[in-house]
């Protein structure tokens, strides 16, 4: 039909390709997962369901931008199925568009947070294969994270035993909003695995968590929701440090995905001057927060924050560092981010390359 | 030196579409001297923006049309204007299919609005118009594209 097709110029001046910290495969229908289930779970899910702390069974607590579903309107795959179940479409519209030479796989089943705990570990088994049977199998661009029922701390440990060997898997995903805050000791069997292991450990804010989505319960609305992610991120953060477990396991990584970071600044500058001050009743929390804040975090930049003046945007990524910063899309969700169009400041080619690829190379250990 | 004598550059004529090709509350996507134009269809006006979201990239003709909501008080929702918006298809900025402006920063975050008409085939094959793809018909109608 078209008259004349020119070639849109291409901003894509980097040669080099964009690491994105935050994929979402998809079921490419709702009970595939139970392919990768042993016999008792298939039936108990057939029987009971799936019961996690979610208000609503079968759905998410806020049903989002419908149709779609909170996806990317043009993320349906031509082939059918839902957005990020189709390989094929999903290498096409984002690792080639977007010049994609890594993506981190982020699951985002109820398995962390079934309340039937052993459902919940045969969940979080049961995604991990799938990961690489129907993703980082297939693809070697895409690298996997290892789900695991971060509640027992036992079969958590258990499960990343399992996987460890398998290079596919980069880190370990669980959720922020735990039964108990993210530094209590119920956890730290899991830290003392990863920080063995050399795993980092994603926490993606998620529609999914034992705790609603406020400290006083759940919002009215999604666009609540959508910020709520933030205070979730940060109560992971003041916990871990106040607890102390980074003096316990000084080497453990930590990756805050999805949550927003333009808040460190003011986090961290009354952290630590609270700290200054009250010291003592923390004893064991030896160094300022903001030390472990730049030692032992590292944040994805997804949905990136738009100040009405750009530049002011530089100023906080500076105070963070550009080496805390990692890219991520978001794919396919509606907020998604453009690696080409989503930063509207002009970073220095070497905070470029350090956000968009170099700082994730490294902590995931990509190109060993 | 002046502009006296040299040529002045005419507003050029595209035949983009034929009337029956883009259903009410549809888009179409066309490629106009470089540019993609989304070509919108509300009821039965046409109408056409760029197609490129100007604040991540997204193709707009992908998005959904929707109607513009106001609320002066909560608990009071107003709809007008159906089918007059259309919602990208990514982060769901608004633009007015009229004016190319986004409802919530209308002076920084807008597209390229385009003049559309609907000229009968018959009128289109004395010309001038430019179309290669088209066979003009005279008994259809078709969307006309003013660049």
């Amino acid at each position: 039909m078209e008259t004349s097709v020119l070639e849109r110029t291409d901003d894509k001046a980097e040669t080099l390709g964009v690491v994105d910290c935050d994929v979402h495969p998809a079921f490419s229908r709702p009970d595939q997962l139970s392919d990768y289930l042993p016999e008792r779970w298939k039936q108990h899910i057939r029987e009971y369901a799936i019961r996690t702390a979610n208000p609503l069974l079968g759905t998410l607590p806020y049903p989002r931008l419908t149709p779609g579903n909170g996806m990317r309107r043009d993320s349906w795959p031509p082939a059918g199925g839902p957005p990020a179940s189709d390989l094929d479409f999903l290498r096409e519209q984002l690792l080639e568009q977007c010049n994609i030479d890594y993506g981190i796989l982020q699951p985002l089943a109820a398995g962390s947070v079934a309340f039937n705990m052993e459902l919940g570990a045969a969940l979080c088994s049961a995604l991990n294969d799938w990961q690489i049977d129907k993703f980082a199998g297939p693809e070697p661009r895409l690298r996997a994270s290892i789900c695991i029922p971060q509640e027992d701390a036992k079969d958590a440990v258990a499960e990343i035993d399992k996987r460890v060997t398998d290079r596919r898997f980069v880190q370990i995903a669980m959720p922020p909003r735990t039964i108990e805050p993210a530094g209590r000791r119920r956890y730290w069997p899991i830290y003392e695995a990863a920080e063995h292991y050399g795993l980092p450990i994603g926490l993606h804010t998620s529609a999914f968590g034992y705790r609603p989505n406020t400290p006083s319960g759940w919002s009215s609305f999604y666009l609540e929701e959508h910020f709520a992610a933030s205070n979730s991120l940060q109560t992971v953060m003041s916990s871990m440090i106040m607890e102390g477990v980074f003096e316990q396991f000084p080497k453990l990584k930590i990756v805050l995905v999805e949550g927003g970071f333009s808040w460190l600044p003011s986090l961290f500058w009354r952290m630590d001057r609270e700290w200054k001050r009250m010291r003592s009743e923390v004893p064991h929390v030896k160094r300022k927060p903001s030390e472990y804040a730049a030692e032992n975090f590292w944040y994805t930049t997804q949905p990136i924050e738009e100040p009405e003046k750009n530049t002011h945007l530089l100023d906080i990524l500076r105070w963070i560092g550009p080496d805390r910063l990692m890219f991520s899309t978001d794919y396919p969700h509606w907020d998604f981010d453009d690696p080409r169009y989503a930063f509207k400041v002009p970073l220095t080619p070497a905070e470029k390359s350090a956000i968009f690829r170099d700082n994730a190379i490294k902590l995931f250990g990509l190109e060993k | 030196m002046t502009a006296t004598g040299r040529p002045k550059r005419e507003p050029a004529r595209h035949v983009v579409a034929r009337v029956d090709e883009i259903a009410e509350g549809k888009s179409k996507l066309v490629h106009v001297e470089g540019r993609d134009i989304a070509i919108f269809n509300v009821k039965g006006e046409f109408l056409a923006i760029a197609n490129r979201c100007p604040h991540e990239g997204a193709d707009l003709c992908k998005g959904n049309v929707v109607p513009l909501i106001e609320s002066d008080d909560p608990g009071v929702v107003k709809l007008s204007r159906h089918g007059e918006l259309v919602r990208c298809p990514w982060h769901g900025w608004e633009f007015d299919l009229r004016t190319g402006k986004s409802w919530c920063d209308p002076a920084r975050t807008r597209v390229k609005s385009f003049d559309v008409a609907v000229e009968q085939g018959k009128r289109l094959v004395e010309g001038p118009y430019q179309t290669e793809v088209y066979k003009i018909s005279v008994d259809e109608e078709y969307v006309v594209l003013e660049l």
